[in-house]
Order: C-alpha cells, then sequence, then structure tokens
C-alpha cells in the first residue's frame, strides 16, 4: 500500500514533511461531498500545496480569497504569498476560498466551521486569517468567510483566542467602509512587512502581552492600519471634519509598503504554484513580467497605486517560465502585468517563449498587447488568426475625451492597427469604452459607434471582395460603466447614476444602430446597478459598515455574481442606516474635502492628483513615466522607471 | 509506441471527476518529462485513452490509460536539471547528457513522483501494436463493495445471494434519456459473492453495451428480498396482496450507502460464448518481451 512512499522518501508532491503518511482526513463527510457542486473545490492536496507539521510550525496562517474556489485559485497575489509564507520555516500557509452557495447552506445547518484547505482544520484555530481584498464586490463574501470561520464579524467583539485578521490587497487603498471588520490592514505589497510582523506577534506570545498589545504595536510598523485606534469624527453634512488616533505615538499617515527588488534573482516568485484538480479561470501558468504602469490613465487606479514601474529582468523571467512549466506541466503560460507593451524586454522575451514553447507544445496566451506590426507578428505566430481577435481599449469615443483621461490611443494609431492586422487574415475585432466619463458630451458617445464604423469601413477598404470569403468583419464594442476610484485624478468626480449610465447606454446602441456598416457591429453594455453600488463601496466611509454587516445579515453573499446580487437590499439598508447613494457616488466633492483614505499615502501625492485633475479638464494630455517625469511623488522609493535613464 | 499505464485511485482524491482525471494526467506526464506524443494543430493535445471513466466517489485498484509516445527518452530542458519532482543526482540526465533513455519502471516512478497522494501508478508496461485501446478492450470490471457505517440494510445479503443469483431473469428498471427502460442483469452478472471480510464481491459486464453499475446490483438485490419475502408471507396466509405490500416493502438503498472500489478492469480474450478475463495490464509487455516482439 505504502509502495509510492517507500521509493521516493520526501518526494511526493510538495509533502515537506514526511513524517505524516496517513490519509488526509477531510472536513467534510462523504455524504456532503457527494451532494454538493464540484466538490473537489474542498478536498485540497493538489499539486504543490504545501503540507507541514503542525507541531514543528509557530505560526499558522490562513490565506483567503473571498470568493468561489475556481477565481481564487487564479490569482497571482495570493500565490506569491503562499510561496514566501510556507518558505518560512517556523510559518505554516494554508488556502481557504469562499464555500460555494451549495456548501454555505450545509455548513450553517450542520454548523461546520469553515476549514483551511491543506489541513482541513478550522480556520478559527489559526494565529493569522488573511483576506486579500481584490474588488468591492466581494465585500459580503468576507462576512461569510468570518462567519463560516465562527470568528466575530467585528474585531472589537474577537477574544484572545480569536485568529488575527489582516487585509490585503487594491481595495485596502481605501479600507473604511470594512474598518470594522479588520484587525490589521496591510497596505502594500506583501513581500516587505510580513517577516516583522510575524517576528513581533512571537515575541508577544512569548510575552504574553495580549491581542490588543500586539495589535498596538503592530500599528507602528511601516504599511500597517489598525483601524481601532482611529477614530472619524463628521461635519453637520456628512463629510469629514478628522481623522484622528485615539491613541498617543501613532502615525498619522500610513505609507505603502513596496517591493522595490523585485528585478533582482532573490524576488519571491511561486515558481511552484499550486496547480488545480478543476479547471479554474486562469488555468494556466503566469509570470509577472512587471508591476506599475508608465502610462498614468486618469481614471485607472492601479496606474497610481503600483508607482512606480518596476521590471523584472529578462533574463530571470526566462529562468521562470521554464521553472513554471516544469513544476506544473502547465501546457499554456500568460505574461501578466499592466500595459505588457512597456516592457522594455517584451521582444528578447516573446522570441524565446516562442521558441521553446513551441518545442515543448506549450501555448502563449498573449496579454493585450498594443496593435502594431510587431504584436501582429508576434501573435501571427503563436494563435489561430482565424479564430482569435483583436483587442483595442480606447477606453473614449473621441479623441477629446481621450485626451481627458490621458490614454494615449490615437484614432489613427487605432486605424492603422486594424489595416494592419485585416491585412494579416484578422477578422474580428473587440473594443473597450467607458461610459460616464468625466466631462462626457453625447458627440462623445456618438464617438463610440463612429470610431467602430471606421473600423469596418477600414476592412472594406483593406481587404479587397474576391479576398473576403463572402464574410465581414465583426467588431464587438463594449462598455462598461465609469467607476471613480480612490488615489486617481478622478477622485473627487460625480459618478452618474444608473438612470443617466442606461442613458447614455441607449444613446450608444441607437448611434451604432445609424452607422453605414451597422451590420458589422455588435453593441454589449454592462449592468448599471452594480457600477453605481461599486462606486459607493470604493469612495465609502466608516459608516459604510453596518450596511456591509446588515445586507449580509439579510442573506447577501456572492455580489460579485450577477445571480446574486441584490441591488434593492442594498438601496434599501443603505437607507435604513441613514445614509445615502448620492451622498458618496452622484456628488462632486470639493478639492477641500478631507475624502476617508486621505491618511493613506499610496506614494503619489495629493497635489500631483490634483494637477492631472486640472489637466484633465483642459484637455491636456501628460507624458507617460519614460518620456517626462510628472512628478508624481513615486520617485522617493528611488527605483524602477524613476532611475532610468530616459528616452531623448 | 504505446504504453499502458494502471493506477489507482484513493482518499480525497476520489473526488475528481474524470475529465479533471484527464487533466491532471496531462500534466502530471509533462512534469515526468516524457516524451508524449502530440496531436497537430493550434491546440495540440497528449494522444492519451482511459479505459472506463470511474464515478465520482468511487475508488480503484485498478484504473487504466493508453498513451503514444515518440521515445522512452526523458524531455530535457534548456536551464538544464530544475525539475523539484525528479531526484536529480539519480539519474545520468542531469549529469550533461542531452538525453536519457527511460525504462518502464523509469516512468513509473518519475510519474508517481509527479503525482499526489491517492493516485498511484502501478505498472507501466509496452503495448502491442495489435492491441486495442483501452477504452475499446474493456469487457469487465470486478468491485468490492461495502456499507458505510450507518447505512447497512437489513437485509442479510449472505443468506439471500444464491436464491437471487438462481433466478432466471434480473429486471430493473433504468431510467435514460429516452424514457425508462427494463433491462435484465442476469448474463452481464459473471460472478458476485460475499467475501469474508463482509464486503460484496462481483465482476460485471463492463462492456459500452452493457455496462453494469454496481448500485444497479446492490438495488436488485435488496429490492429481491423484500419481494421473495412478500411472496412467501402471501403465499401462507392469504393477505391481500395491497396489505402484504405495505408490510414487506422492498428495502431501498439509503442515499450513498455505498462504499465501492473498482478493483480491476478485464478484457476478453475468449469468445462471446466462453469469455476468458484477463486484467488490461497483461496485454501490455515489459520492455524484454516488447523488444522481442
Amino acid at each position: 500500500m505504502d509502495l509510492q512512499d517507500k521509493k521516493t522518501p520526501g518526494l511526493l508532491c510538495g509533502l515537506q514533511n514526511n513524517s505524516d503518511k496517513k490519509e488526509r482526513k477531510l472536513a467534510l463527510s462523504d455524504n456532503i461531498l457527494l451532494s454538493i457542486e464540484k466538490p473537489a473545490r474542498y478536498i485540497g492536496g493538489e499539486v504543490n500545496a504545501v503540507m507541514k507539521n503542525p507541531d514543528q510550525v509557530e505560526v499558522r496562517f490562513a490565506m483567503c480569497f473571498p470568493d468561489v474556489y475556481e477565481i481564487g485559485m487564479s490569482h497571482l497575489g495570493i500565490q506569491i504569498l503562499y510561496d514566501m509564507f510556507n518558505s518560512m520555516e517556523d510559518v505554516w500557509c494554508e488556502r481557504v476560498y469562499s464555500p460555494w452557495v451549495d456548501l454555505d447552506a450545509v455548513m450553517r445547518e450542520q454548523k461546520i466551521p469553515l476549514f483551511a484547505l491543506e489541513s482541513q482544520e478550522p480556520v478559527k484555530n489559526f494565529d493569522f486569517l488573511g483576506i486579500t481584498i481584490q474588488y468591492e464586490m466581494c465585500y459580503t463574501n468576507i462576512l461569510q468567510v468570518l462567519d463560516l470561520s465562527q470568528i466575530p464579524l467585528n474585531a472589537a467583539e474577537r477574544g484572545e483566542n480569536c485568529p488575527i485578521v489582516i487585509g490585503g490587497g487594491p481595495c485596502v487603498y481605501n479600507p473604511e467602509p470594512l474598518a470594522d471588520f479588520f484587525d490589521i490592514f496591510y497596505i502594500g505589497e506583501g513581500e516587505t512587512q510580513y517577516r516583522n510582523l510575524l517576528n513581533l506577534y512571537k515575541e508577544c506570545k512569548t510575552q504574553k502581552a495580549g491581542r490588543k498589545e500586539f495589535l498596538r504595536r503592530a500599528a507602528k510598523l511601516p504599511g500597517m492600519y489598525v483601524p481601532q485606534f482611529y477614530d472619524v469624527a463628521y461635519k453637520a453634512d456628512g463629510t469629514i471634519e478628522r481623522f484622528f488616533s485615539v491613541e498617543d505615538g501613532l502615525p498619522a499617515k500610513i505609507c505603502k509598503e513596496i517591493a522595490m527588488d523585485i528585478a533582482e534573482e532573490e524576488a519571491f516568485y511561486p515558481v511552484k504554484p499550486v496547480v488545480p484538480f478543476i479547471k479554474v479561470t486562469q488555468d494556466r501558468a503566469v509570470l509577472e513580467i512587471q508591476r506599475g504602469c508608465i502610462r498614468g490613465c486618469r481614471f485607472c487606479q492601479a496606474g497610481q497605486i503600483y508607482r512606480p514601474v518596476r521590471e523584472r529582468s529578462v533574463e530571470v523571467l526566462k529562468k521562470y517560465a521554464m521553472e513554471l512549466l516544469q513544476n506544473t506541466g502547465y501546457e499554456e503560460i500568460s505574461l501578466s502585468s499592466l500595459s505588457s507593451s512597456d516592457y522594455s524586454r517584451l521582444p528578447e522575451l516573446l522570441d524565446f517563449l516562442i521558441e521553446e514553447c513551441g518545442r515543448q507544445h506549450v501555448n502563449i496566451s498573449l496579454p493585450s498587447l498594443r496593435i502594431d506590426a510587431f504584436s501582429l507578428d508576434v501573435m501571427g505566430k503563436v494563435q489561430d488568426v482565424k479564430k482569435s481577435s483583436l483587442t483595442f481599449a480606447p477606453e473614449a469615443g473621441s479623441q477629446r475625451l481621450r485626451n481627458v483621461i490621458n490614454k494615449g490611443l490615437t484614432e489613427e494609431a487605432i486605424l492603422k492597427g486594424a489595416a494592419l492586422a485585416f491585412e494579416g487574415g484578422w477578422t474580428r475585432v473587440k473594443l473597450y469604452f467607458m461610459l460616464g466619463l468625466p466631462t462626457e458630451t453625447p458627440e462623445d458617445i456618438r464617438g463610440i459607434a463612429e470610431l467602430s464604423n471606421k473600423i469596418a469601413s477600414t476592412y472594406f477598404d483593406t481587404v479587397p471582395k474576391e479576398k473576403r470569403g463572402g464574410s465581414r468583419c465583426q467588431i464587438v464594442a463594449s462598455t462598461s460603466f465609469f467607476v471613480p476610484k480612490p488615489f486617481t485624478p478622478f477622485q473627487w468626480a460625480r459618478q452618474c447614476t444608473k438612470e443617466e449610465f442606461l442613458d447614455k447606454a441607449y444613446q450608444t446602441r441607437v448611434a451604432v444602430s445609424e452607422q453605414l456598416n451597422q451590420k458589422s457591429i455588435k453593441y454589449n453594455w454592462h449592468e448599471a446597478d452594480a457600477s453605481v453600488l461599486e462606486g459607493v463601496l470604493a469612495r465609502g466611509d466608516r459608516r459604510l459598515g453596518q450596511v456591509i454587516r446588515r445586507v449580509y445579515e439579510k442573506g447577501g453573499i456572492y455580489d460579485a455574481w450577477g445571480e446574486y446580487y441584490s441591488n434593492d437590499r442594498w438601496l434599501e439598508t443603505i437607507e435604513e442606516c441613514g445614509l445615502s447613494v448620492d451622498f458618496y457616488a452622484h456628488r462632486e466633492r470639493p478639492l477641500d474635502e478631507i475624502l476617508p483614505w486621505d491618511f493613506i499615502d499610496c506614494g503619489v501625492t495629493k497635489e500631483f492628483l490634483m494637477r492631472e485633475r486640472q489637466k484633465a479638464l483642459d484637455g491636456e494630455v501628460s507624458e507617460n513615466c519614460r518620456q517626462k517625469c510628472q512628478g508624481c511623488g513615486a520617485a522617493r522609493f528611488g527605483g524602477g522607471v524613476c532611475v532610468e535613464s530616459r528616452e531623448v | 509506441m504505446r504504453l499502458r499505464i494502471k493506477f489507482r485511485k484513493y482518499g480525497p482524491v476520489r473526488y475528481i471527476g474524470h475529465l479533471d482525471l484527464m487533466r491532471f494526467f496531462q500534466k502530471a506526464i509533462r512534469r515526468a518529462q516524457i516524451d508524449v506524443a502530440y496531436s497537430g494543430g493550434f491546440s495540440p493535445h497528449q494522444i492519451m485513452a482511459f479505459a472506463a471513466p470511474l464515478g465520482v466517489g468511487l475508488a480503484s485498484n485498478g484504473e487504466y490509460m493508453d498513451i503514444e509516445v515518440n521515445s522512452m527518452e526523458c524531455i530535457t530542458n534548456p536551464m538544464g536539471c530544475i525539475n523539484s519532482f525528479i531526484e536529480c543526482n539519480s539519474e545520468p540526465a542531469c549529469s550533461g547528457e542531452s538525453t536519457y533513455s527511460l525504462t518502464c519502471q523509469d516512468i513509473m516512478e518519475r510519474l508517481n513522483r509527479a503525482s499526489v497522494p491517492g493516485i498511484e501508478i502501478t505498472s507501466v508496461k509496452i503495448l502491442p501494436d495489435t492491441a486495442g485501446n483501452a477504452m475499446a478492450s474493456v469487457t469487465a470490471a470486478a468491485y468490492t463493495v461495502s456499507f458505510r457505517e450507518g447505512r447497512e440494510p437489513k437485509t442479510n445479503i449472505g443468506a439471500i445471494l444464491p436464491d437471487f443469483l438462481a433466478q432466471e431473469q434480473i429486471m430493473i428498471t433504468k431510467e435514460t434519456k429516452k424514457g425508462v427502460r427494463e433491462i435484465d442483469l442476469k448474463q452481464g452478472i459473471y460472478q458476485l459473492y460475499l467475501k469474508e471480510d463482509g464486503c460484496i464481491y462481483m465482476l460485471v459486464d463492463a462492456s459500452s453495451g452493457g455496462n453494469i453499475k454496481p448500485i444497479q446490483v446492490m438495488e436488485a438485490l435488496l429490492a429481491f428480498h423484500g419481494r421473495s419475502a412478500f411472496h412467501g408471507r402471501s403465499a401462507f396466509h392469504g393477505r391481500s396482496a395491497f396489505q402484504g405490500r405495505s408490510a414487506f416493502q422492498e428495502e431501498l438503498l439509503q442515499e450513498n450507502a455505498l462504499l465501492i472500489t473498482r478493483e480491476d478492469v478485464y478484457t476478453n480474450i475468449g469468445s462471446a460464448e466462453e469469455p476468458a478475463f484477463v486484467s488490461l495490464d497483461e496485454v501490455g509487455m515489459e520492455e524484454a518481451a516488447a523488444a522481442q516482439n
């Protein structure tokens, strides 16, 4: 029976500790597993999952992505931290995802505590529960995870034996709506401070210092925000009077943490990521080529908070790619970053990957690249031209509005790229736009339809009739609704109402139907309800905590999944709590208002955001980081693009 | 050249479905650096065939997969040996030679190192060119069946087995996409007995035309007991059929009551009239035999 084990001591797929050979006992009974959808979501034991002996570690860390397994397993950030924590001898990091609604009901009914996948042990017995917060619509799922774990929802209600609940990810750049539920928010990139935090935790444990004292000391570590030590006073009009610490000696401003050494060989990279059994959303090896973005699109939060751009070295990336494929057996690899075309060694990296992946029967899934001769050549090599489509993201329909949002893509470049692509045999084009951007006019909206039409005309001008094979091109134009986000030049902007959004989508639809080539154009638009609510949560304050809690208590989970989202439940609850959607979303905020997230220093200064806002209103573009430094403030980190020699 | 790979599946990985198991093996074969053959086209896939899909929740000691390989050599990597699954110093591949020839035993060991607990490769053999593919070859499967604790039937199975098997027909109803159909299990049950440890052993038809699931046999067995008791009593006491039925209802299998392990899968090397079942891995050969062949 143990034949395999005897032959390969210590090599059993990530089983670091070899002493425990017993079959892992699952937290869920056969009867439950046989009665739910996709039981493999809950069994753990995947290739490269890390097993350790609980008696030989000092810190148990449960790392949670508060959405279903297939979504959570597709997230690179968790894999990076999982790898980092498990490389520490004294720590065992395990994974936790939201049980799907079928299991959720069973666990509530039978009072089964939520468990981590590796050990199958209850999360409530862990030292830490880390939760990555990637989008606003997962906030109720965070409460689901706490509740199923049998951990009190509010940090204030937690006893000495509860895990420390720590949040990270992009949404913690405005953590205030979630302030009640977290002991600590880690602002910024996880690579830098976790070791210090865990050392502090161990020290406090030895000293029997207690939970509150640990949190007090943690609050003095860089990047750590402990909301219970801060309070907010409001003015009569509901805006913030002041934000202050309730104890002395705590930082007034919390600066984000940033890993400046990701180009180095020693940087943590998960070259042995966990490989799921079931098909997940991102079912491939992922190579992160750089962090940050030089572009500075004014609607984009990621483009600001991850500054400055830091490229990984191309030699290290080649090595990572080979190791990833070898360690996982994946048949597909994708590159991950913002604006991948800006990675300076992209041609060299892609040449290497095309050659090696071709030899090893691995597909390359390309990120969205700027469409030009180079990218079309690459795409022609790795994709079936007839089946694949080209993607442009002009984001706005007119050049005027593209200047406002600082989206450098010009109509000329789009049409030139499209013509090249049509010559190369592509016939399908996807276009992404936003509706409801600041200063948008009906002409800008018409521009969406007109640009789509011009691309279709380009097809007919470029491809002679005899080569069309009886078919025409397919242009798919999609619009999403603009949601202003903290730490962007549009953080003060008024968001459109649902009615305004739907009217804009209607205008777009009518304009598309009036085009000469309308038969070649398909138009899709998103739901407006959730966009407004996302806007409320994104720019909300602490008072929204009670709304989130009540919505959850009324049964709200999986808000990011259209079929479970109830707009009415949210609106009704916001009203019950004496708050208003108008106040958070549909109001132009004055520049001197204290914003709920002002106490966080994300690297770029408020002065820079104000300058960019004014330039937007004036329709003026800003050069990208490689062309000319805009003085955003991120240069103080002393690395990345800020210290590169610039093009002249 | 085709390899026939036999493996076990047990423990938590029983909850991985058939398609996911295929995906698992595609990756495991790559991790093990086996020179597997691919189909052509823009999305090439490994040439691979499974004998018979195993239902979710079932364990097995005898699953089969055939793969086509270009050679018995291991695949190398431009970065040198970076395979965390393979013990580097034990194989000449890592000492600078560009290729390295593997034996069936090497392939089995490599696959086991690239696997997870609960998926265990127990043999790798070379298939003769004349052998049919794994799925088409399957004619019978052996299972052991026991009951989950607390879900045991009241029926004494050992006591009724002889009468059950003595029936001329064992009719059950089967729901298909086209509707409900009556089928006879009798011809497809080759062996059925109670083992000393209390488990039920059965060897049943597993061909594409007449596949029998263990649960069908178990349901028929429990239902048979109910009917025979009813017929016996009503004959003696002359009760009305209605009363009799309510007193001696057929025992129904409780939900998820069965613990099922597939023991092996067989092919028929005899004739339809006089079948001679051999385990699928007996069709494959060791290297030496393959070389002579």
